[in-house]
C-alpha cells in the first residue's frame, strides 16, 4: 500500500492508526476509564460519548498546537486545562441543544470529560510539540480508538444486558437479559474481558512475528 | 431534597460507593492500588482535596449564581481543584517530605481525578446545602479510600498467586473490581 | 532544564506570562459565551418541548399549559412575570404547571417530585385533579434505576392500578389528610397507599415519597388559589 500512497500520506495514516491501534487509549494505555464504564450501558450512549470526547480532544489539540509557541512553560498544564474546560463547556451546550434525552443519559460525565487523562496527556505529550495538522490527525486517531473501545464495551453490555443493539431487539421477547451487564459490576467485567482478549491477541502476534523472524533468519 | 447528613454519608461511602458504583476516580484506583502503603495515604490526600473542593465549589456556586455566570462553572471548579492540589502538594512537601516522595507523580494527578470534580458537580446538581455538601465530600472521600485500600490489599495477595500470565495486569484488576462492585451492591438501600 | 550549551533557558518574564494568559483566558471566554448564546434558543426550545410532552402525558385532556411559581408567602406568580431571569425560581418557590383543556378550563395540575431511588434520584412528574383531589398518574422525568426491575414502575399493571391515588387535603388545607405511603406488595388497605412492586421496593418507595413530599409542600399553597386557576388567564 505504501507504493500507492505518497510518503506524506503514509505518515499521516500511520499517525492516525497509532491512536486507533498501537496506542489505543482505552485498551492499551488504559486511560479515560471513568466515562468508559459509566455511560457504556448502550451502544448509542457509548458512541455519543465517543463523539463528544472526539470533539473536545480535536478542538483542544488544535488550539493548543496553534498556541504552542505562546503558552508559558511554567503554567502550561493550567492553560491546557482551561482550554479543555472551554471546549467541554461548548460540547455540553451543543448536546443540550441537540437532544435533552441524550444529555440526560450521559449526565455528569459530559462535564467529566475535562478530567479525562487522555485529553490532558495528549495536549502535554503531543499537541504542544507538533504543528496543527499533525496534532489534529493524532487527535482524530486517538478519538477513533477511544470511540471504538467505548463501542466495544457498549455493544457487549447492551447485547448481553438488554438483548438489544441500538435499541433493536436481537433475541426476541423470551430472552432473559443478563442484567448485571448494565450495572456497575458488569462494566468492570466486560472491560476486564476485553483487556484479556487484547492481551492474548498481542501475545499471539508477538509469537507469530518471532517465529516468522526466526524462520526468515534461518532461511 | 431532604436527605439527612447521615443518609448522604452512608450513601456516598457504601451504598453508592464513588468508585465501585458511580465509576468515579478509576484512573488512580487502578494506578495506585498496587501497594497498600501508598493506597491509604492517597485516599487520605484525595479526601482532603475533595473537602476543600466541596467547600470552594459551594461558595463559588453562590457567587456564580448571583452574577448569572453559570456557564463559567466548569472552568471555575477545575481551576479551584487544581489550586487545592497545589496547596496540598506544598503542605506535604513542607511537613511530610517522606510521604510527598512516596506519592510521587500521583499527587498532582489528583487534579484529573474525576471523583474530585464529581463531588463538586454532583453537590451542585443535587442542590445540597452547606452541611450536606461537607458530609457528601467526606463520605465520597471515605468511600474512595475504602475502595482503594480493599483493592490494594487484595492485589498484594494476588501477586503471590498463580494467575495465568495473559490475565495479569489491568485485566485482572478489573475482574477484581467487578467482584468488589458486586459485593458492594449488597449495601443498596442502606440508610434508607 | 538546560540546553546543549549548558546555559539555562530564559525564564518567561512575569508580565509576558500574564499578558499571554490573559489573552488565552479572553479567547476561551469568547468561545464559551459564543457557544452559550448560540445554543440558548435551541436549548430553551428543547426544554419547553420536554416539559410540554411530560405534562400532556399526565394530564391527558390538557391542550395548553401555564407555568406558575407557588411562592413561599402563599401567593402565586406566573413564570416569567417576575423581574429575574425567566426560569430562575424565587427562593422557596415551587414550580407547577396548570393544564387547560380546549375550553380553557383547568384540567389538572402537574408538578415535579423527587426522591432517592436505588441508584440515584428518581424524578417524576405527577398530576393532581382539583375536582377529585386525586393523583391520576405520573411519568418519569429522569431515573437511573435498574433496567428491567426499577423501570417497571411505568409498565407494571399492578403498580399502575394504584392510581388514581387519593391525595385529598385536610379540611383546613394545611397538609394532606393522609400521608401517601408505599406499602409492601399485597398489603395496600387504603386509597392513599401505594402497593409496591415485589422485587422493586426501593424504586416503588421512591415514587411514593416523591409524590408525598411534593404534594405536602405544594398543594396547601395552591388550595387558596383554586378559584383563580380554574379558568385560563
Amino acid at each position: 500500500m505504501s507504493i500507492i500512497m505518497s510518503a506524506a500520506t503514509t505518515d499521516r495514516w500511520d499517525e492516525f492508526m497509532e491512536g486507533v491501534w498501537r496506542q489505543n487509549p482505552l485498551f492499551v494505555m488504559v486511560l479515560g476509564l471513568c466515562p468508559a464504564l459509566a455511560v457504556t450501558v448502550s451502544a448509542v450512549n457509548a458512541l455519543s460519548m465517543g463523539l463528544a470526547t472526539a470533539f473536545v480532544l480535536t478542538c483542544s489539540a488544535l488550539l493548543v498546537s496553534l498556541l504552542r509557541k505562546m503558552i508559558p512553560k511554567e503554567v502550561r498544564i493550567a492553560t491546557y486545562i482551561v482550554i479543555i474546560a472551554t471546549f467541554v463547556t461548548v460540547v455540553d451546550y451543543l448536546i443540550q441543544a441537540i437532544s435533552l434525552a441524550l444529555y440526560d443519559a450521559l449526565g455528569a460525565f459530559i462535564q467529566l470529560i475535562v478530567v479525562n487523562c487522555m485529553i490532558l496527556g495528549r495536549a502535554e505529550a503531543h499537541a504542544s510539540k507538533n504543528p496543527p495538522g499533525i496534532a489534529v490527525i493524532n487527535a482524530l486517531g486517538m478519538s477513533a480508538g477511544f470511540a471504538i473501545g467505548l463501542f466495544a464495551l457498549g455493544a457487549v453490555r447492551e447485547i448481553l444486558g438488554a438483548g438489544t443493539l441500538f435499541g433493536i431487539s436481537l433475541f426476541g421477547a423470551s430472552f432473559q437479559p443478563w442484567v448485571v451487564m448494565v450495572l456497575p459490576p458488569g462494566g468492570f467485567f466486560v472491560l476486564g474481558m476485553w483487556l484479556l482478549v487484547f492481551s492474548a491477541w498481542g501475545r499471539w502476534r508477538q509469537r507469530k512475528q518471532a517465529a516468522q523472524g526466526g524462520a526468515a533468519q534461518n532461511a | 431534597m431532604h436527605e439527612s447528613a447521615a443518609q448522604i454519608f452512608i450513601n456516598a461511602f457504601l451504598a453508592n460507593n464513588f468508585v465501585l458504583a458511580m465509576f468515579l476516580g478509576l484512573c488512580p484506583f487502578i494506578g495506585v492500588s498496587g501497594k497498600l502503603e501508598t493506597a491509604a495515604p492517597m485516599g487520605a490526600a484525595t479526601t482532603f482535596v475533595m473537602l476543600v473542593a466541596s467547600l470552594c465549589a459551594y461558595g463559588l456556586n453562590l457567587l456564580l449564581a448571583y452574577f448569572n455566570l453559570e456557564f463559567l462553572r466548569l472552568i471555575a471548579y477545575i481551576v479551584i481543584i487544581a489550586s487545592a492540589v497545589q496547596l496540598v502538594e506544598m503542605v506535604l512537601k513542607k511537613y511530610s517530605p517522606g510521604l510527598f516522595r512516596a506519592l510521587g507523580i500521583f499527587l498532582p494527578l489528583i487534579t484529573t481525578n474525576c471523583a474530585v470534580l464529581g463531588v463538586a458537580l454532583f453537590q451542585t446538581a443535587r442542590e445540597y446545602d452547606f452541611i450536606q455538601s461537607i458530609t457528601f465530600a467526606v463520605g465520597a472521600g471515605a468511600g474512595f479510600t475504602l475502595a482503594i485500600v480493599l483493592m490494594a490489599s487484595v492485589r498484594e495477595r494476588l501477586q503471590l498467586s498463580d494467575v495465568p500470565s495473559v490475565a495479569q495486569g489491568a485485566a485482572l484488576s478489573f475482574m477484581l473490581a467487578g467482584i468488589l462492585s458486586l459485593a458492594f451492591m449488597g449495601f443498596a438501600g442502606l440508610g434508607g | 532544564m538546560s540546553d546543549a550549551t549548558g546555559t539555562l533557558p530564559a525564564m518567561t518574564p512575569a508580565t509576558a506570562m500574564i499578558r499571554t494568559l490573559g489573552l488565552i483566558a479572553a479567547l476561551c471566554g469568547v468561545i464559551i459565551v459564543a457557544a452559550y448564546q448560540g445554543t440558548y434558543d435551541a436549548v430553551q426550545e428543547n426544554k419547553r418541548i420536554a416539559v410540554e410532552r411530560a405534562v400532556f402525558k399526565v394530564v391527558p385532556t390538557a391542550q395548553s399549559i401555564v407555568e406558575y411559581f407557588a411562592l413561599a408567602d402563599g401567593k402565586l406568580e406566573k413564570v416569567g412575570a417576575g423581574g429575574t431571569a425567566s426560569s430562575a425560581a424565587p427562593a422557596g418557590a415551587i414550580k407547577f404547571y396548570a393544564g387547560y383543556d380546549k375550553d380553557g378550563k383547568l384540567a389538572g395540575i402537574a408538578a415535579e417530585g423527587a426522591a432517592k431511588g436505588y441508584a440515584d434520584t428518581v424524578r417524576i412528574l405527577f398530576a393532581w385533579e382539583p375536582a377529585t383531589q386525586k393523583v391520576p398518574g405520573f411519568g418519569i422525568v429522569s431515573s437511573r434505576e435498574t433496567p428491567g426491575i426499577g423501570d417497571k414502575i411505568v409498565v407494571d399493571k399492578a403498580f399502575l392500578a394504584n392510581f388514581p391515588l387519593d391525595a385529598a387535603l385536610r379540611d383546613d388545607g394545611k397538609s394532606l389528610a393522609h400521608e401517601i405511603l408505599t406499602v409492601k406488595n399485597g398489603s395496600k388497605a387504603n386509597p392513599w397507599e401505594i402497593d409496591a412492586i415485589a422485587g422493586a421496593t426501593i424504586t416503588s418507595r421512591a415514587v411514593g415519597k416523591a409524590i408525598n413530599d411534593a404534594a405536602q409542600a405544594l398543594l396547601p399553597r395552591i388550595r387558596p388559589h383554586l378559584d383563580t386557576l380554574k379558568e385560563k388567564p
